[in-house]
């Protein structure tokens, strides 16, 4: 069956471009079905917003302009040959990490940790941008040379890996410098990285998980610690995860219908338009439409891992890749921590939760995969 | 190009396409587990957590029910509910409690009283339960609060009804008082038995009939969000109000009783022999029940509790006296029915008598002696020589059998809390709690209702009324009917007939009940002064209990002005009337203030004027002589004697 599958890429496939809109779209570097799907996504994200936020017009017109703002990102991103971000990512790279280390010299506080830099005009998080740039540098860096990786390699891509995410992880950023090695990650996993190296390195996190909790900082070990044992801790740190779970839990199967969930709409649940949004609407929709939703960011990452096996270059397959399984990494680490399986890290759902530099950035790196997409097909004309 | 010549292109994207598929798998496999999650929380959890977040959203605000009223027999409101606002404050939402009273007092006026007041409720009181803190809010306060709620977690003002009595100290030890609920009382409750609820009956009726009072608490479910704020209520459960009580008491009797005390400490006790409901009873000194609404401070409680004259006893039931003459009718009717004495029988007063084989004398109150005494005349001059020698001829064992059977040294049963048994002695009571045989000489005080025999003012009146009723009686009780709140509807409560004496000869109530009725009208009684002017016929004994005892070698009965206040004589009366259809019958007793005939009888009077009558007719016309002085004779000690007039 894999090597049908195979055989079937090779031979370019069986969707042959859809003629009309489809064509259309493409010929101005947009993927209709990706922007369908990020569509799809975003409106619902919306409905719940409005839910979630009490009833926020203002909200969900903040949000719309956030995801209108983020589709002109993408366009305009999309016009660029990969070539050209395979040329901009030294640069991308070299410039969000001194914003990073000027994050940690000036930047503003945030809950007890610093992350954000006020630029005068625009206030955003470097360490978001490098979720952009390690994938693209990485893939530049990969791209000229013999994979799967020699160690000299590797090590330099460690090297490449290893300073952003350590200037991230002192912010402290826990769950961010997760992302961004997550995004490194599979970025040398699609370069085929020996499995040996992979699992050694699987192994070297388990053997340094207790030099790393020692680290930690304490309210990154309570999360963790309330993750095994919510109810331990009912009205402090376990807090977030009981009322979630009961919020979701209490949606069933067909869910309390929209505007309807109580665990939300009274305040029980916090934080609920933004990093818990998906409880909000597991309550009120059921798990009905949360299959839904999955499906549609699988269909999402399934596009984009399409997109990457249909590249030309190893460039554009790394970064399509890297981009893709990224970005269902996100989708899972925030339902994961919404439905208490993870530790609570600030992961919204992408496309879905209220606000966040994430929406930007998130389709910028969408951008870059019609950019992908769209110039391969140009090219091969 | 390079690099590029040792790459080998297609077989990177050979092992591209294998990564692609294998990450295609993993996207899958992490998406099985939040699935497989899902399908927990969702699925077979899903009851689970929908009770929870019900359990969230739901609160139950338990709704108070309306305390029932107390009426008199007549319909006089005695105890009633006013609306009240008041500042509650729940101990366990408040982290700093003085900061908070500190804030609260620029808002609302709180005295030091106040202060202190709640911080003894706090400490008694379940910490998530409201403790009040200032009641009768003014609409000002309340504006003012309003504005600042938010700055007072765990402050809230209810709209609830507090207690009030509108005749004040005025039987106050009937009706009792409300206060607020204690930790005790809340546990030994039935579960949601207080929900809603912070005052409970504390004494009297309030207290004996709490059940039936209070009603049953009903809940609003309301939905509140995460603050506790109520948003919108879901659903309502009914409670019942309480019911409203009918006392058989009357309060122009009740009034009467109290004044016609006046100044002196004491108590009056009225009962209908007919069915043993309580007319009148009164306890002097009374209180402010009022005090203890609104939770009294320690301060308060400790002056009223250790106030010598003991302001919140219930003397008409809690407090025992030496019943002195006021038994001699009931003694007089043993020596009859055990067939001792008959009527004729007599006795020659000397004033004093000795036993045989002993100096010790016992004296007569009259000193010079009341000479040849009968039945009819030793109770009717409560000649003492008289009734030694009949208890002589009685014994303890009778006379305690035959008193015991007029219900004195047990308990009534009245439907009030803290009621005393008093005590008639025994023989074997003596051997039980004194470790001491009993001596002849004991039988002579007890004869004349001194020694041991303690009684209480309600068991008088109880007697008294059996003996009215030629032995019929009904069990003592102060509710006469209830009602339904809402539908009106009375229910009587029926009177509780005793087992009725039964006396070998019935003619000797009759002839008991003729003495009595010279008592107050033949004369040479000692009640004269009351039996002279009135339009009806009573049945009465007066007495005059010793409190301190009288040295054998005091040559001279005292003067009541010259004995210090404490040891000065106890005044009873005890009567019926009309005595041939016998309606009311009165205890009464008057501390330290000499001799009842004098002191006593009129009150009692009065008192059955007002309810025979509907007016006090009585007037107590020239003040009767002063008593004789008679000279006493020397001997050894007389722990109990009585001085009649």
């Amino acid at each position: 069956m894999i090597t049908e599958v195979i055989s079937r890429v090779r031979r370019g496939g069986p969707d042959k471009p859809e003629p009309g809109m489809a064509d259309l779209l493409e010929s101005w570097h947009i993927d209709m079905w990706l922007l369908l799907l990020l569509a799809a996504v975003a409106g619902a994200g919306m409905f719940v917003i409005y839910s979630a936020s009490g009833h926020s017009i203002p909200a969900v017109v903040n949000q719309a302009e956030r995801f209108l703002l983020g589709l002109f990102v993408m366009a305009v991103v999309a016009q660029a040959p990969p070539e050209f971000y395979r040329m901009l990512a030294p640069w991308l790279y070299g410039l969000t990490l001194l914003l990073l280390l000027l994050v940690d010299v000036i930047g503003d506080h945030a809950m007890g940790a610093q992350r954000w830099l006020d630029l005068g005009f625009i206030r955003f998080q470097p360490s978001e941008l490098m979720k952009l740039a390690m994938p693209m540098t990485l893939a530049a860096f990969l791209h000229h040379r013999r994979l799967p990786p020699r160690p000299l390699t590797l090590l330099g891509a460690l090297v490449i890996l290893g300073v952003p995410t350590v200037l991230i992880m002192i912010q402290p950023d826990l769950g961010t410098s997760m992302l961004v090695i997550a995004a490194g990650g599979f970025t040398l996993f699609f370069a085929g990285l020996q499995w040996r190296w992979i699992l050694g390195a699987l192994a070297a996190v388990g053997a340094a998980a207790p030099i790393l909790w020692e680290r930690l900082h304490d309210y990154q070990r309570k999360r963790i610690l309330t993750l095994l044992d919510p109810e331990s801790d009912p009205l402090g740190a376990g807090y977030h995860i009981t009322q979630s779970k009961i919020a979701i839990g209490s949606g069933g199967l067909f869910g309390k219908g929209w505007l309807e969930g109580t665990q939300a709409k009274l305040d029980f649940l916090p934080e609920a338009h933004t990093d818990f949004i998906f409880a909000v609407f597991a309550e009120e929709l059921g798990m009905i439409s949360v299959l839904v939703l999955l499906a549609v960011y699988l269909c999402i990452v399934g596009r984009c891992l399409w997109i990457a096996v249909r590249a030309q270059d190893s460039f554009q397959r790394l970064l399509a890749g890297a981009l893709g399984m990224t970005f269902f990494i996100y989708v899972f680490i925030n339902i994961g921590m919404v439905i208490g399986l993870l530790p609570v890290v600030g992961v919204p759902l992408p496309l879905f939760s209220f606000g966040g530099t994430s929406m930007v950035s998130l389709l910028a790196g969408f951008g870059m995969l019609m950019s992908i997409h769209t110039h391969r097909k140009l090219l091969a004309n | 190009m390079a690099l590029g010549s040792i790459k080998n292109l297609h077989r990177e994207r050979e092992a591209f396409l294998a990564r692609a598929l294998f990450g295609t798998f993993f996207c899958l496999a992490l998406t099985g587990i939040l699935i497989a999650r899902l399908f927990d929380l969702q699925v077979l959890q899903s009851a689970y957590f929908q009770s929870r977040a019900n359990d969230n959203r739901m609160r139950v605000m338990p709704v108070a029910p309306v305390r029932g009223l107390i009426y008199d027999r007549h319909g006089a409101l005695l105890a009633q509910n006013k609306p009240a606002f008041m500042l509650e404050v729940v101990p366990e939402q408040v982290k700093e409690m003085d900061a908070l009273l500190e804030r609260l007092s620029s808002v609302v006026q709180l005295t030091e009283q106040d202060i202190a007041r709640f911080k003894d409720r706090v400490r008694k009181t379940p910490r998530y339960r409201p403790v009040p803190l200032r009641n009768n809010l003014t609409m000002e306060e309340l504006a003012r609060y309003e504005l600042d709620r938010y700055d007072f977690r765990g402050v809230d003002v209810s709209a609830g009804l507090t207690r009030n009595y509108p005749l004040g100290a005025s039987g106050a030890h009937i009706i009792g008082y409300v206060g607020g609920i204690s930790e005790k009382e809340l546990s030994e409750a039935p579960e949601n038995t207080y929900e809603g609820l912070s005052l409970v009956g504390k004494t009297g009726v309030e207290k004996s009939h709490e059940d039936t009072l209070r009603g049953k608490s009903g809940a609003k479910i309301i939905e509140a969000n995460a603050y506790g704020r109520p948003l919108r209520e879901l659903d309502y459960r009914r409670g019942y109000p309480g019911r409203n009580l009918y006392l058989s008491i009357d309060s122009k009797v009740q009034l009467v009783a109290e004044q016609a005390l006046g100044e002196l400490d004491g108590a009056v006790v009225a009962i209908d022999p007919r069915s043993g409901e309580v007319l009148a009873l009164v306890s002097k000194p009374g209180f402010d029940p009022h005090l203890f609404i609104e939770g009294i401070d320690t301060k308060t409680y400790k002056a009223l509790s250790s106030d010598p004259k003991r302001p919140l006893f219930n003397r008409a039931l809690q407090g025992t006296y030496p019943p002195g003459s006021t038994v001699k009718p009931a003694m007089a009717m043993a020596g009859l029915e055990y067939g001792v004495v008959t009527p004729e029988d007599g006795v020659y007063c000397r004033g004093e008598m000795t036993l045989p084989g002993s100096s010790r004398k016992y004296r007569c109150h009259k000193r010079t002696g009341h000479g040849f005494q009968d039945m009819v005349g030793g109770v009717m001059r409560s000649c003492d020589i008289y009734f030694y020698e009949l208890a002589i001829k009685l014994g303890i064992d009778r006379m305690h059998d035959s008193m015991t059977r007029l219900g004195l040294g047990h308990k009534t049963e009245v439907d009030l809390p803290l009621e005393n048994a008093g005590l008639f002695p025994s023989r074997e009571w003596k051997l039980r709690r004194r470790k001491e045989q009993w001596y002849p000489g004991e039988t002579l005080s007890i004869g004349i209702g001194q020694g041991y025999t303690l009684t209480t003012p309600l068991q008088l009146a109880q007697m008294t009324a059996r003996i009215a009723m030629r032995g019929k009686g009904f069990k003592p009780h102060v509710v006469y009917a209830t009602q339904d709140a809402i539908t009106r509807e009375v229910t009587r409560v029926p009177p509780e007939p005793l087992e009725a004496i039964e006396l070998k000869d019935n003619h000797n109530w009759q002839r008991v009940i003729d003495a009595m009725v010279d008592v107050a009208h033949a004369p040479g009684g000692t009640a004269t002064r009351i039996g002279r002017d009135s339009p009806y016929r009573i049945a009465a004994k007066t007495g005059t209990a010793q409190v301190a005892a009288m040295r054998q070698d005091e040559k001279k009965a005292r003067s009541l002005e010259s004995t210090p206040l404490h040891l000065r004589d106890h005044a009873l009366f005890v009567a019926f009337a009309p005595a041939e259809d016998p309606k009311i019958a009165v205890a009464v007793i008057a501390e330290h203030a000499g001799h009842g005939g004098a002191v006593a009888a009129p009150i009692g009077r009065q008192v059955m004027d007002m309810y025979l009558l509907g007016e006090v007719r009585y007037n107590p016309g020239a003040p009767a002589p002063a008593t004789s002085v008679a000279p006493a004779a020397a001997g050894g000690h007389v722990h109990s004697e009585d001085l009649e007039d």
